[in-house]
């Protein structure tokens, strides 16, 4: 199954890349950017038939691994 | 009192840290990071590099090294544990020391000395040192600036000035026994005059003498 997993950080922490981006953006004159988040998304192939399970295993990931849960929220989407 | 310096695949410091710790009269000795017993040892240290190449995030993969459990548990008995950029790194990603580390607040790679400054002894890195003391080593990193959403690690050294944003301008933080610290510029690159610097040596120092009383 196809799972995709957004890990953002925390909107009180600080993104220095997203503000990098803001500025170049600004300099591009593109001026109605208010606000840039560089975040990630991470692409898995699972095997098993049961979307709720698979879910239940992803989730299990971000917790030990994927996601940092010091500064990091994550939400799991199994596209079925 | 033996130290492992313990070596993942991408570090690239244990050999200045074993020379340096070796130059002050202490015993270390590098330790491959599938190790699963270190009961001869006294104390750890997590040398800096890029460990597993920092995919996904800076010292995530490591912390679940074989060694790891190891370092867990010595750190539990309240023995000296030291995690220099890289290791500090893992250090947080393993829970035994409080944040995270973020890229630098300008997205630029830091190579360069540093002035810090001593505001905690009470550390396995400190402990040799005085309050107040300026202490000019160089720093070598691009996520080395510490987020601490807990507010809980206390800052036992530094910035003068402030060069990635780091939390409190903290250049290294212990725990609140302070037998764990994470430093991020490198005490061991500055340990002969040949290196521009040797204000190192004291941090080094106050590890070794760590050794002793724990």
């Amino acid at each position: 199954m196809k799972v995709t997993v957004a890990i953002d950080r925390r909107p009180e922490i600080a993104d220095p890349e997203g503000t990098t981006i803001k500025r170049a953006l600004h300099d591009l004159g593109f001026l109605e950017t208010t606000a840039v988040r560089m975040d990630r998304v991470v692409h898995l192939d699972i095997e098993g038939d049961d979307p709720v399970e698979v879910e239940a295993r992803v989730e299990e990931m971000c917790r030990q691994l994927l996601a940092n849960p010091v500064l990091e929220d994550f939400v799991v989407r199994v596209e079925t | 009192m033996r130290i492992a310096v313990i070596v993942f695949p991408g570090v690239n410091c244990e050999h200045d840290v074993v020379h340096a710790l070796r130059a002050l009269g202490g015993d270390p000795e590098l330790v491959w990071h599938r190790e699963t017993d270190l009961s001869d040892f006294d104390g750890v240290i997590l040398p800096g590099g890029f460990a597993h190449g920092d995919a996904l995030r800076t010292g995530a993969i490591a912390r679940f090294s074989p060694v790891m459990d190891e370092v867990t548990r010595l750190a539990t008995d309240g023995r000296p544990i030291l995690g220099i950029c890289n290791g500090w790194q893992m250090l947080c990603e393993a829970h035994l020391l409080p944040g995270a580390h973020i890229v630098n607040r300008d997205m630029s790679f830091i190579c360069r000395f540093v002035d810090t400054e001593v505001v905690d002894t009470n550390s396995v890195l400190t402990g040799a040192a005085a309050v107040g003391q300026h202490i000019r080593i160089p720093l070598n990193s691009y996520e080395g600036n510490w987020v601490d959403p807990s507010d809980s690690g206390r800052v036992v050294l530094r910035y003068v000035d402030d060069p990635n944003g780091s939390q409190g301008r903290a250049a290294a933080v212990t725990n609140a026994l302070g037998n764990v610290a994470g430093v991020m510029p490198h005490p061991e690159r500055a340990t002969d005059q040949l290196l521009g610097s040797t204000d190192g040596n004291i941090l080094l120092e106050g590890f070794l003498h760590s050794l002793v009383a724990a």
